[in-house]
This record gives structure tokens, C-alpha cells and sequence, in this order.
């Protein structure tokens, strides 16, 4: 996969990227090597993948693309350790997940990976902070701390003075922003985000996107999935699936 | 250390969860419930029923005394060759006489003291008060070894008031009660069948014997005053005290030999008479006992069943709202554990919900029953609410696992997937 000539890339926005930092990577974080996932629906048999290599490392900013269909949803969930590849291996932080079992794979995404979703998937009946808290519950920390590391996440978003409203209260950028908060709250190695501004209007999806810029200045790994070229001009370094294959692996140049 | 932490965490979540739950479904929670409670009011009720029967059936065998022996015509419970016990001898009055004397002539007896009784149904009269349908019988001093009762007030013959054939007599409480409302019957003048008698004494409140008879509407006078008046050609039987209730069947084969002698019977000859105790009720009854039990624990079982059913259908319906939380949540780092936990605590609150307020009802029931029924025998106790708490719990955790152990085995992928 040989990166694609800066040339292709369409011009950026002007104004955004002006403080553009790139930090230099660090240690490996994924190692996806011959990944392929079938699906067997009725009679048929589906290639999601077919056969894909990446590698992420530690401080990347990545942008995941492809039309519907490409097996970029697939990727995505064999990122997030949510599902398992049918062939092929994925190396996590060095540990081999193809072979993990359900509950050590909840380990990893408890402790390993932040996920953000398009619909935000608040639980509605729960305040924000105990949105943030949940996945320390999971960790098993002790109350008083995980209250404290949730309230620091939400004012880190931008959210100190909404942390006791429901997400029905909230409106769909500050959802977003708890599931940001909600995300980090751990300190996981990478930040997976599947189409975070999918559902918010451009505007509100454009502050998303620079609270996400933010985060990765502040040193979080950050994989965004999006079909969105403005969207994944934010990232450093953007991926395009084709028909479960990758087919282009370049650096974004501001 | 460390996972018992999040154990304990997690649990706390999913009692928050569950409570947020019903909260948020007030009404399907309720309905739900009902069931539950239905199920837990007629299984408690039922409990609380055989119980009852139960303890006023050994307290009405206490009453017979674990350690006397009845010597009468007639064996307790059924018989199906009436002809071979109706032409026996009635039991006289000499055999006590006869019995008592090898008694005392055995060395190291079993037996301690024979005593007769002869008794009838009659009514009791004092003044223009009167009473009927008592048992009155007539019996020796001894009467009181064999009966450990207590006295409400004054005493029982003794022996020379019994042989000198005294017009004395001891009542009953109710008896006492009815004829002597509200002051001391000791003294008082009584008359049975036109005889006159004095009240010596009058027995502490004894209760009923499987509710059919009251050892409180009796009243005892000595033998010798009793066949003056009647007929001893009534009830007779012999009671027979042993001295070491440990070893009744061989103090029940010593009174066997004892009998067989006083009746001067033939080895050939079958027993002329029936040794009867306590035991003998209960082998019959206790069959009798465990078929009610069991017929009405299944009945109400039934009920309980239906509402398990509720549960488990309420929770399935939950795991399917909320499958895209599930989804969620075990992307977050929820284990299978966690899910099957936090449905089950959903499941078990709503029985819990239903078993609480089905214990209050079952509670007020029975309150009704007792105000209403003084003398039916229910019966209430506190490890009744602990089992029907723990049937409450054991009914969530059955109903609520098939549905919990499924939202707990949900591919995340799908279940995020799910709108």
C-alpha cells in the first residue's frame, strides 16, 4: 500500500488547520496482518474483508473511508475488538485477539479502546456522569474515584456544568461530547469513532471534529471512520476500502 | 480482592438499573408483579394453612399425653373386620383393679399406673345456667398422674375424697367459663344429670383435639361418684401411665402380657382388647396431612407458575427494547457476567416487589381469618416470610435466567447494529 502522491488530496480548509501539529508515532498499537471475515447470509457467503494488512501506531490520527459496502463497518469492528476475524491475525498492544475469548475481549475494549458512535448510545435514563462512569464501573474502581476521573473527562469537553443532566436534556453535540468524555474516561490506547458526526448538523459536527483534534493534541490515538472527505481531512494519515480490500493508504497534508 | 470489587460494583449497577427500570415502566411492572403476588399470596396462605393443621394437630396430640397408653375395645382409625371386635368384653372397671395388682407384683414394670375412665356426654347445669354436650367422666386420683394439666384454680380429688365416693367434681375451663361467668367457680354447686356435685377445681385452658373435641368442656368426678349415677356400661377405657417413654413398645408388649392375663385369655386366643396410643394417630393421620400439603402446594404452585411465566415474558421483552444498549454496554466493557446479572436483578426486583406486597396481603388475610375464626388454625411465622422471600427470589432468578442468559450471549456487533 504505497501512499498516494499529497497532490491527489483535495486543498484544505484554510483556517482550521493553521496550528496543524502531526506528533511523531509511537510504539504499535494495531498489527492487522491477511485479515479476512466472511459472512454467511442464507445460502450466500459474504467477503467483508479479504485479506487486509494495517498497522496503527500509538499518536496516530487516522481516518477510515470507503463507500457502504466496502467492509469499512466490518474493519471497524475487528478494530474495536467487537468482533473476530475468520482468518488471519490481529495483534493488539502485542496480545493476539483473534483467539480471545468473549470476556477478555470486553477487557480490551473496557480498558484498550474508547468507542464513539454516530448515534451517540447514551443510556437515557442516566446522567451524563454516570454515562462517563460507566466503563470504570466495568473496571472496577472504587466510587468516589470513578465520580472524579468522570467529572475531570466532562470538563475536559467542555461539559463541567451539564454533568446531572440526562442526555434528553442535552443537545446532540453535547451527547456527543459526553460520549467523547465517556470515550476517554479510561485512557484507553486508541480512540475508535464510527461516523461521530453522522447525525449533528455541519456546524456542530465541525466542533466535534476539532474537540477530536483537540484530543489528539492533548496525546490519544484516534481512529475515525467516515465517508466524509471533510471529516477525514482532520486526520493525519486516511485509509480507503474497496470491496474488502485496501486500497489506499496515503498521509493527509494540510 | 480485586474482582470481588467489580463483582460488587457491577451488582450495585445493576440494582440502580433494575430500579430505574421498573421506575421507568410503572404500570407493565405492576402487572407483572401481580402475578407474582398472586402466586406468593396463595402459596403463603397455603403455608400458612398447613401449618396450622399441622401444629394443632401435635398440640392436640400432646394433649393425649406421649407417654400413656389406652387400653379400650375399639383400636383407633378404621377397621375392616368389625365382626372380630364387636363381641369383645368391654373393658371393667376390675381390670384396672386386676391390672394395678400385676403391675405392683413385676419387678423393674415398664407401666407405672393403670387408671380407668368412664365417661358419656351430658349437660351441666348450675343454677339456670346451663351447658351442654360435656364430656363427663368419672376416674380415679391417679387421674393426675397420667394428666400433666395444669389447674386455673383449686384441685383434683384425692384419695380418699375418690374412694369415699365424694360428691366432688373438677370443670373444664369453658365450662367453668359458661357457668360461672367472671368469678370462682371453686365451691360453687353444680348438678349432672339431676346429682348434685361441688366444684373442687377448675383446669387451665387445654384447647381442642383436632378441633372435634374441647378438653375444655369436660368435667371429671371420682369413678365411685360416676357409677352412682350412671350406667358404667358408657365409654370405659384404661389409661396407662409408662415410667420411660423411650421404650413404649416394650411397655406396650409388658401391658399386652399384663391384659392377657387379667382377662385370663388362652395362648391361642387372639387379644380381646386394643392397647392404643398416640402414635397410632398420628400413622393415620400423616398420610392424610402430606396429601393435603402436597395437593395444595401444587394448586398454589400453579399460580406462582403463571406468574413466573409473566416475569419471564416481561423479561424477555426488556432484553429486546434494549438490545441496543446491551450492545453498547459490552462495548464499554460489560462481560457476559454483567448482562446476565443485570437482567436477573431486574427480574428478581419484580418478584421481590411481588413477594413483599403478596406477604402483606397474605399477612392481612390471615388476620381476617383469625378475627373471623378465632379457632381455625392458621398460623403465621416469620421463617414463612423468609421462605416466601426466597421463594420470591428463586421464582426471578428460574423465569428471569433464559432471557437474562440470552441478552448475555448477544453478539455485540449485532446488538449495536439493532434500532
Amino acid at each position: 500500500m504505497t501512499a498516494h502522491p499529497a497532490a491527489m488530496i483535495p486543498p484544505p480548509p484554510p483556517a482550521i488547520n493553521s496550528r496543524r501539529t502531526t506528533r511523531p508515532p509511537g510504539p504499535l498499537v494495531i498489527d492487522i496482518e491477511g485479515v479476512t471475515k466472511l459472512y454467511h447470509m442464507g445460502e450466500e457467503t459474504v467477503h467483508a474483508l479479504r485479506g487486509v494488512a494495517l498497522k496503527v501506531h500509538s499518536n496516530e490520527y487516522m481516518a477510515i473511508m470507503g463507500p457502504s459496502g466496502s467492509g469499512k463497518s466490518t474493519l471497524m469492528n475487528m478494530l474495536g475488538c467487537l468482533d473476530t476475524p475468520t482468518s488471519g491475525h490481529y495483534q493488539f498492544n502485542g496480545r493476539d485477539v483473534s483467539s480471545m475469548s468473549d470476556d477478555e475481549l470486553a477487557s480490551i475494549r473496557n480498558r484498550e479502546i474508547g468507542f464513539v458512535f454516530q448515534t451517540f448510545n447514551l443510556l437515557p435514563r442516566s446522567t451524563a456522569l454516570h454515562n462517563v462512569e460507566l466503563p470504570l464501573i466495568y473496571a472496577g474502581l472504587p466510587p468516589a474515584e470513578r465520580r472524579e476521573q468522570a467529572r475531570q473527562a466532562l470538563e475536559n469537553v467542555g461539559l463541567g456544568d451539564r454533568m446531572l443532566h440526562k442526555p434528553n436534556e442535552l443537545s446532540g453535540g453535547q451527547r456527543q461530547r459526553v460520549a467523547i468524555a465517556r470515550a476517554l474516561v479510561n485512557r484507553p490506547s486508541i480512540i475508535l469513532a464510527d461516523e461521530p458526526t453522522g447525525n449533528l448538523d455541519s456546524k456542530t459536527g465541525e466542533e466535534i471534529m476539532q474537540l477530536f483534534d483537540q484530543i489528539y493534541e492533548q496525546g490519544n490515538t484516534i481512529i475515525v471512520v467516515t465517508h466524509e472527505e471533510d471529516i477525514a481531512r482532520h486526520a493525519r494519515r486516511a485509509i480507503r476500502l474497496h470491496d474488502g480490500l485496501i486500497e489506499s493508504d496515503r498521509m493527509v497534508n494540510a | 480482592m480485586k474482582a470481588l470489587a467489580r463483582f460488587y460494583y457491577e451488582f450495585i449497577e445493576s440494582i440502580r438499573i433494575a430500579w430505574a427500570q421498573i421506575r421507568a415502566n410503572k404500570m407493565r411492572s405492576v402487572l407483572t408483579a401481580l402475578g407474582v403476588i398472586i402466586g406468593i399470596v396463595a402459596v403463603t396462605l397455603m403455608g400458612t394453612a398447613i401449618r396450622g393443621i399441622d401444629t394443632g394437630f401435635n398440640n392436640s396430640l400432646a394433649m393425649l399425653g406421649d407417654d400413656v397408653l389406652y387400653v379400650q375395645k375399639w383400636p383407633w382409625g378404621p377397621v375392616e373386620d368389625w365382626w372380630n371386635y364387636v363381641n369383645r368384653p368391654p373393658i371393667l372397671l376390675a381390670d384396672a383393679e386386676k391390672l394395678n395388682r400385676i403391675i405392683g407384683n413385676t419387678p423393674n414394670s415398664l407401666l407405672e399406673v393403670a387408671v380407668p375412665v368412664a365417661g358419656r356426654g351430658s349437660s351441666v347445669k348450675a343454677g339456670d345456667s346451663r351447658v351442654d354436650g360435656i364430656f363427663v367422666f368419672g376416674t380415679g386420683a391417679d387421674y393426675a398422674r397420667i394428666s400433666g394439666v395444669d389447674y386455673q384454680e383449686g384441685r383434683l380429688f384425692n384419695e380418699l375424697e375418690a374412694g369415699a365416693g365424694r360428691s366432688v367434681c373438677v370443670l373444664g375451663y369453658d365450662v367453668a367459663e359458661a357457668l360461672f361467668p367472671g368469678r370462682s367457680a371453686l365451691g360453687g354447686a353444680v348438678t349432672v344429670g339431676g346429682h348434685p356435685l361441688t366444684v373442687i377445681g377448675v383446669f387451665a385452658k387445654q384447647g381442642e383435639f383436632l378441633g372435634l373435641f374441647s378438653f375444655d368442656n369436660q368435667l371429671v368426678m371420682p369413678l365411685t361418684a360416676y357409677r352412682k349415677m350412671f350406667s358404667i356400661r358408657g365409654r370405659t377405657d384404661l389409661r396407662v401411665k409408662v415410667t420411660d417413654k423411650t421404650r413404649l413398645q416394650q411397655a406396650k408388649d409388658e401391658l399386652v402380657g399384663a391384659m392377657r392375663r387379667v382377662r385370663g385369655q388362652l395362648p391361642d386366643e387372639r387379644d380381646n382388647f386394643s392397647i392404643n396410643e398416640q402414635q397410632a394417630f398420628k400413622a393415620q393421620l400423616d398420610p392424610v396431612k402430606t396429601a393435603i400439603a402436597l395437593a395444595g402446594l401444587f394448586i398454589t404452585g400453579l399460580s406462582l407458575f403463571v406468574g413466573a411465566i409473566g416475569i419471564m415474558n416481561i423479561t424477555f421483552v426488556s432484553v429486546k427494547e434494549r438490545t441496543k444498549e446491551i450492545g453498547t454496554r459490552k462495548a464499554l466493557g460489560a462481560r457476559r457476567r454483567t448482562i446476565l446479572l443485570q437482567f436477573l436483578i431486574e427480574a428478581v426486583s419484580i418478584c421481590l416487589i411481588g413477594g413483599a406486597v403478596g406477604m402483606g396481603v397474605a399477612y392481612a388475610v390471615f388476620l381476617g381469618i383469625r378475627f373471623q375464626m378465632p379457632n381455625f388454625p392458621v398460623q403465621f411465622s416469620p421463617d414463612l416470610v423468609a421462605i416466601s422471600m426466597l421463594v420470591s427470589v428463586v421464582t426471578g432468578i428460574i423465569s428471569g435466567f433464559a432471557p437474562a442468559w440470552g441478552a448475555s450471549r448477544l453478539d455485540p456487533v449485532v446488538a449495536l447494529r439493532y434500532e
